[in-house]
């Protein structure tokens, strides 16, 4: 029988045994709403559309999502549980999935927790909600794929300090990898194709498509293909680093 | 039954466990000791799945431990080192958790995590949370993880580290009450622990097996098996007790009067002395037949001393 279940109970349970939880979930929506109303001009757009709550997303997980993912293996080595953990009697799949899966619920809870937004548009106007359905799922999917990042780095290091700074440089490489400041540095001496590949692991391009209600086949794949690709690195990681 | 075959581990600077034989059977109590570095938490994570050896295997009960892991986990019952466990939990959802993973659910959770609290007396601090307990009440979550699913190989590394006296006794009683039909492994530098709950002590250093026996035997190779020693109110004739036959040596000891007559490996002199005190009329205070020192045996086994 797998054991996914029992490690995700526990995990998502231990982000609510500490403040973290609250305060977490307290400044994603103070933010996200400085954001949408002030710097996402949602008034003044004057349109009934939740997109100036959305296009912030990638910036604000930039540093909220890294700081969910940093305690996830980096306290776990730090405390030495993690002794305990892998000679349990579970398959690292379980215990690296399960953990993960925890911290994405966990975003996922703070996400949904922004549903005043969604009442708001509705009362202003008449909003696409097809678009802001999508938009969520979007969004989820980000920051998963923020989170899969980050649980890799966070068996990378020991310091939960320093995993949080290395996956935030790595979210952040995804982040530009589709901007023209990039491309640029490529395009002097790279193949197209090549920039292309730069330009598509992009998760502005991505997200901006699911943001606006395009749900494309291929953005879903590529979501889930990274989360799945940086949680097989997480396993390998722990392998290589859990007894240092 | 627990095999260990040529076991080897390699870190990038030292070999902590270097080409380790040797097998446990069920209902003996291993001690297995050596000085701090010599290999024994290492050898202890490769038994329970933690580290991957370099070279060699390990099999608990017949199941590999690099190939069948978690069969061979699922036979294990393991406290690591520091008994490590999720600070931010409280005593009772810790075990529950560890129940859940070992597969236990509804009431035979319950109850195993009761009996497990009742064996090492958790009762009193089962909601509070982990980090706030004393090292001696941590040290005993993770004695009741350890032993909740009544594994047949219990795998603990050093059980009774920073607990005081009283608690260091009550550890060793339970794993006592527990030996009878499993295998236990103890890691310990405490040489005390090894005559009071062991059946077997193997003595390892820089990863190298140096002794292999009972408590016992390994006493009878210190020089002070079988020796005597004697307190007397009035100088004592050393040359007289070293003259005597299967005497190996005479040692003055600390105290005013007190001699310790070495035995020749083999030789018990205890007569021969005693009958020397009659007949010169010695008033001696204090006179013992000594078991051999283990500490003695432990240093000059592990720092490479001839015995």
């Amino acid at each position: 029988m797998s054991q996914l279940p029992v490690i995700f109970k526990r995990e998502l349970a231990s982000y609510f045994a500490t403040p973290l939880a609250y305060v977490f979930i307290l400044i994603f929506l103070v933010l996200s709403g400085v954001f949408t109303f002030y710097l996402g001009g949602f008034f003044e757009s004057g349109q009934a559309s939740l997109a100036p709550f959305f296009n912030f997303h990638p910036w604000l997980y930039l540093f909220l999502v890294p700081a969910i993912a940093m305690r996830l293996w980096a306290e776990e080595r730090k405390s030495g549980t993690i002794e305990l953990l892998m000679t349990l009697p579970i398959t690292r799949f379980d215990a690296v999935t399960g953990k993960f899966l925890a911290a994405w619920v966990f975003a996922g809870l703070a996400l949904l927790l922004t549903f005043p937004m969604v009442i708001t548009v509705n009362y202003l106007g008449e909003p696409d909600n097809g678009a802001i359905i999508t938009g969520y799922i979007g969004s989820w999917l980000l920051a998963g794929a923020y989170l899969a990042i980050g649980s890799c780095m966070s068996a990378l290091a020991k310091n939960q300090v320093i995993a949080f700074i290395l996956s935030v440089s790595v979210c952040f490489l995804f982040i530009v990898s589709g901007f023209p400041m990039v491309l640029d540095g490529f395009s002097a001496w790279a193949p197209q194709w090549v920039i292309d590949a730069v330009a598509s692991l992009s998760f502005l391009t991505r997200f901006d498509a699911i943001s606006k209600g395009v749900i494309d086949l291929r953005d879903l794949l590529y979501f889930l293909t990274l989360i799945a690709a940086w949680l097989a690195a997480t396993a390998v990681v722990i392998d290589l680093k859990k007894a240092d | 039954m627990i095999e260990i075959k040529n076991l080897t581990k390699r870190f990038a600077q030292h070999t902590a466990v270097d080409d380790l034989s040797f097998s446990v059977q069920a209902g003996e109590v291993l001690g297995f000791l050596g000085p701090n570095g010599a290999g024994k938490s290492t050898t202890m994570k490769m038994l329970t799945g933690f580290l991957a050896p370099t070279s060699g295997t390990a099999s608990i009960l017949g199941f590999d431990i690099q190939k069948d892991t978690l069969k061979a986990q699922r036979q294990i019952g393991y406290l690591p080192e520091g008994a490590p466990c999720y600070g931010d939990m409280t005593v009772r959802s810790f075990l529950e958790f560890i129940a859940e993973i070992r597969g236990f659910k509804g009431a035979e959770k319950r109850e195993r995590v009761a009996k497990a609290v009742a064996q090492v007396e958790l009762e009193a601090v089962l909601e509070q949370s982990i980090e706030t307990l004393s090292k001696g009440f941590k040290r005993r979550v993770g004695l009741a993880q350890a032993i909740l699913h009544d594994p047949k190989v219990l795998i603990l590394d050093e059980p009774t580290d920073g607990l005081d006296p009283n608690q260091k006794h009550q550890v060793r009683k339970l794993i006592q009450s527990l030996a009878y039909d499993k295998i236990v492994i103890i890691s310990t530098h405490i040489l005390e622990e090894v005559s009071a709950v062991c059946t077997r002590a193997v003595v390892i250093a820089h990863g190298k097996l140096l002794a292999d026996g009972t408590p016992l035997e390994l006493e009878s190779r210190s020089r002070y098996h079988q020796a005597v020693t004697l307190v007397a109110e009035e100088p004592l004739d050393k040359d007289a007790l070293a003259a005597l036959p299967g005497v190996a040596g005479v040692e003055e000891n600390a105290l005013e009067h007190s001699l310790s007559i070495l035995a020749k490996p083999g030789e018990v002199i205890f007569a021969q002395v005693n009958a020397l005190i009659a007949e010169r009329g010695w008033k001696v205070r204090e006179l013992n037949v000594e078991r051999g020192r283990l500490d003695e045996v432990f240093r000059s086994l592990t720092r490479g001393e001839g015995l």
